[in-house]
């Protein structure tokens, strides 16, 4: 996989699991499956650390197919990101709001949990 | 690069040599260099040739008999036309050694020699990460498969043969 | 239906092992993502939005009561309680974790089942006619052919890494149900004229990004030699089909690029060079396979059920359903029912793990223990008595799955797209969703009768689009959603690839263009005329410009 361009700024990172498929985001020190959780990258020194963290997370087995994301902040500070398809990747299908992290369901239990 | 059969780990004792300007007594020329390398080969060398996988397996077929090893490249190990060649050039009667050349993994290896092949030349990228236990222990995961004229082991003809002994 | 011997069952259980053995593999770093992920592929194993999808082979379509039964397990056990019938009739999963998968593969090895090449580049599993064995002018069931080129292409020495997928289709009758010209190979039995049973031989069909109709490359070959002209195919195929586009890398784009006939020409060659009987099953491996599609035990019947004409007249539901979902049997006394898994605002193709038991236990009771799965997304009870219908309704009432709508506008095939999908451009549910509770209205559907509606949510074109009467296919355009409508494909022996109408549509704007389709053809049809009829006699023109009337106003 060559590595995806780099998106307009502010960034997530995010990846998924390898051995459970959920969607993780890069917490700035682990992987967390809540979207909540994303550290988010304002400028091209924190997105060029989001990006080494996304090649060790590869590089270690821990997550595949990472790449940033970019998204909007708004004033409470939650990111969502401005792609259809990243939104529904870091919520869950939209035809079953029963399902996903959307509802609570996570093929990996959140931290503390 | 490592080289391994169904045995295992081996010696290389063909020594690659596009041109054929090596003196050694096993070389490995390039397809384009195949008539020089026959015809001046007073000294009695063996001759291998290399071949890229779009070469036909019939512009081979005039030098079956002259050629002792044919190295199939494969660039890369998603590419599987060099199993259609070797099992084309079994099929028109060369006898001697097929080679495959390029970075194959062990999950191929069954299927490569079921096509023909006799040996595989790995590059040192594939082979650290895939050490030779690999690759026999994956050459034998499926014990029967469904083709017959592949390998030695097919279910039809092991049903057959389960009807002709009862 | 055909059940392992243990060769069989061994080859499966053997392929389980070397899976888990791969995923050990990847997880200690022998195998690299890129060297792992055509081997989970080539095992039904896709990474998704959400998730990993498992996708399950249900060889041409044939499901027994207990082998649906364990998908609810597994539906229930690994995954959220329900699972997806594509259009090659395979089932998928969307939420497994990859770590449970070898544990989910030991489960479908207990009831014969299996994942190998439901993905990557390789043969894929066969389809055939659902409703083989039960259309009166069939000339031969297509399924022990299926079963035969289903073990001749597992695990297949030489194709199993191939330019691109490669998809065969088999059908027994001239009417073709199972899309064959769709395929990479179709296969249609037929009788010569002295009579002898073989195939013609279709190549070079496809959907995706550029959709083309198969070519008969052969008009009669014998049965015998079915295996080694699939080799010669294959292996033409393997060896001269293009590698540097992914794009241009099915063997429609090399038939297309050399023409049918220097294609045809090459595997004639090259099935000259091969020694046939040595690669044929011989004819008892033939007539063993055969065998297992034997017709059940069929009861002697009167064509006229008095129970089940009796049970229409009282009830009107019962029978609207039976007019519509019911196929005609070629035994009397019996019909094939097709059970709708498009209920007015459900997923197409989605069943829970409850519904899957209700389904497997009518089958039981009442179908010789037997399902078919269908291209169409819906699932088939073969062998039903037609003094049984009645009960059989009863349950699928229970069972919420008695939507009468077989082939109706509502009856629409839909891909997962982007709600599901990594691969998606654009979602294809929602559409289908709303659709359906547009025209959801029982007398209207009756009304508008026969017409497929097919939607895809990216080019991939899963959804079969191309050959839908009325195609949808969702793309993305300036970071919106767009919907794409063609007209006029057709799915079967009369195979067509659809028409644009004209510019994308926002999601919100499908429904209201789709219903001026509809409008110029009740407007316009003769009397008993259908839609695709319909639309065929008049040319696209008058849809397009109802198609249009809004687009332009709005653009
Ligand atoms: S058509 Fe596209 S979106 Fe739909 S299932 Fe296929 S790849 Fe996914």
């Amino acid at each position: 996989m060559s590595a995806p361009k780099r998106p307009p700024l502010p960034a997530i990172l995010l990846a998924n699991d390898l051995l459970d498929g959920e969607v993780v985001f890069w917490t700035g020190s682990a992987w967390s499956p809540l979207p909540g959780d994303a550290l988010v990258a304002r400028d091209d020194e924190a997105a060029a650390q989001l990006e080494q963290a996304a090649q060790a997370g590869l590089a270690a087995q821990k997550v595949v197919d990472a790449y940033l994301v970019d998204v909007a902040v708004d004033a409470a500070g939650v990111a969502t990101p401005r792609h259809y398809r990243e939104k529904i990747k870091t919520e869950g299908p939209t035809t079953r709001r029963d399902l996903g992290k959307q509802a609570g369901l996570y093929n990996i239990a959140p931290a503390g949990n | 690069m490592p080289l391994l059969d169904r045995t295992g780990l081996r010696d290389d004792i063909w020594v690659r040599s596009e041109d054929g300007a090596s003196g050694a007594e096993h070389v490995i020329v390039g397809f384009a260099y195949l008539d020089a390398a026959l015809a001046g080969n007073g000294r009695g060398r063996k001759i291998g040739v290399a071949i890229a996988n779009d070469v036909k397996a019939s512009a081979l077929e005039p030098y079956l008999e002259q050629v002792e090893l044919i190295s199939i490249a494969f660039p890369n190990y998603g590419d599987g036309r060099g199993f259609s060649i070797a099992k084309q050039l079994r099929a028109l009667g060369f006898k001697g050694v097929l080679r495959a050349h390029g970075p194959l993994i062990a999950d191929q290896f069954a299927y490569a020699l079921d096509c023909g092949f006799d040996e595989i030349d790995l590059p040192d990228s594939v082979a650290l990460r895939q050490p030779i236990e690999q690759w026999l222990a994956m050459a034998g995961t499926i014990s029967h498969t469904y083709q017959r004229g592949y390998g030695a082991q097919n279910i039809l003809d092991a049903r057959r043969a389960a009807r002709t002994t009862v | 239906m055909y059940r392992y011997d243990e060769f069989d069952a061994r080859f499966v259980r053997e392929r389980v092992a070397q899976f888990r053995a791969q995923v050990a593999r990847r997880l200690d770093g022998s195998l690299t993502e890129d060297e792992f992920k055509p081997l989970r592929l080539k095992n039904g194993v896709y990474l998704q939005l959400h998730a990993y999808m498992l996708r399950i082979a249900v060889p041409y379509g044939t499901l027994s009561s207990r082998q649906l039964r364990q998908l609810a397990l597994i539906g229930e056990k690994f995954d959220r309680g329900y699972g997806h019938f594509t259009t090659r009739t395979n089932m998928q999963f969307n939420w497994p974790r990859l770590r449970d998968v070898p544990e989910i593969l030991d489960l479908l090895a207990d009831v014969e089942m299996h994942c190998i090449q439901t993905s990557g580049n390789c043969i894929r599993n066969v389809t055939a006619d659902h409703f083989a064995g039960i259309a009166a002018n069939e000339v031969e069931d297509p399924r022990p052919t299926a079963e035969l080129v289903r073990q001749w292409s597992s695990l297949h020495p030489e194709f199993d890494y191939l330019p691109r997928k490669f998809k065969i289709a088999v059908t027994g009758d001239a009417r073709d149900r199972a899309v064959v010209k769709a395929h990479d190979i179709g296969l249609r039995i037929l009788r010569s004229k002295d009579g002898e049973v073989g195939y013609e031989v279709m190549v070079g069909g496809g959907l995706g990004r550029t959709p083309m109709i198969a070519k008969t490359i052969r008009d009669f070959l014998p049965k015998k030699d079915l295996l080694a002209y699939l080799e010669a195919i294959l292996r033409v195929y393997n060896l001269e089909g293009r590698r540097d586009n992914k794009y241009k890398a099915r063997v429609k784009i090399l038939v297309h690029e050399i023409g049918a006939e220097e294609f045809a020409r090459q595997v004639e060659e090259e099935f000259a060079k091969l020694d046939g009987p040595s690669i044929a099953a011989d004819a008892q491996e033939v007539a063993r396979i055969a065998a297992y599609f034997a017709p059940p035990a069929y009861e002697t019947l009167p064509a006229r059920s008095l129970a089940f004409e009796a049970a229409k007249n009282e009830n009107r539901a019962f029978a609207t359903w039976a007019s519509v979902n019911l196929f005609p049997h070629r035994v009397p006394g019996y019909a094939a029912a097709t059970i709708s898994l498009k209920a007015i605002g459900e997923a197409p193709g989605d069943i829970t793990s409850d519904q899957m038991r209700a389904v497997a236990d009518l089958a039981e009771r009442y179908s010789f223990d037997e399902m078919r799965i269908t291209h169409a997304q819906n699932v088939v009870l073969p062998y039903v008595k037609k003094d049984d219908l009645f009960a059989v309704w009863e349950g699928l009432v229970a069972a919420g799955l008695a939507t009468a709508n077989a082939g109706l506008i509502t009856d629409i095939i839909a891909c997962p797209g982007l709600d599901f999908c990594s691969l998606a451009t654009a979602r294809s549910i929602p559409i289908a969703q709303a659709l359906a509770h547009r025209f959801g209205d029982e007398k209207r559907q009756l009304d508008i009768g026969e017409l497929n509606i097919k939607i895809s949510g990216c080019i991939n074109a899963c959804g079969h689009h191309h050959v839908g009467h009325i195609g949808i296919l969702g793309l993305e355009k300036s970071g919106q959603e767009s919907y794409q409508i063609t007209l006029g494909g057709d799915a079967t022996e009369t195979a067509a690839i659809g028409e644009r109408l004209g510019p994308g549509l926002a999601a919100d704007d499908v429904p209201d263009a789709i219903e001026r389709i509809v409008n110029v053809y009740l407007a316009r049809r003769t009397s008993g005329e259908t839609f695709i009829e319909a639309v065929r006699r008049l040319g696209l023109e008058p849809f397009k410009t109802a198609f249009q009337e809004k687009t332009h106003a709005a653009a």
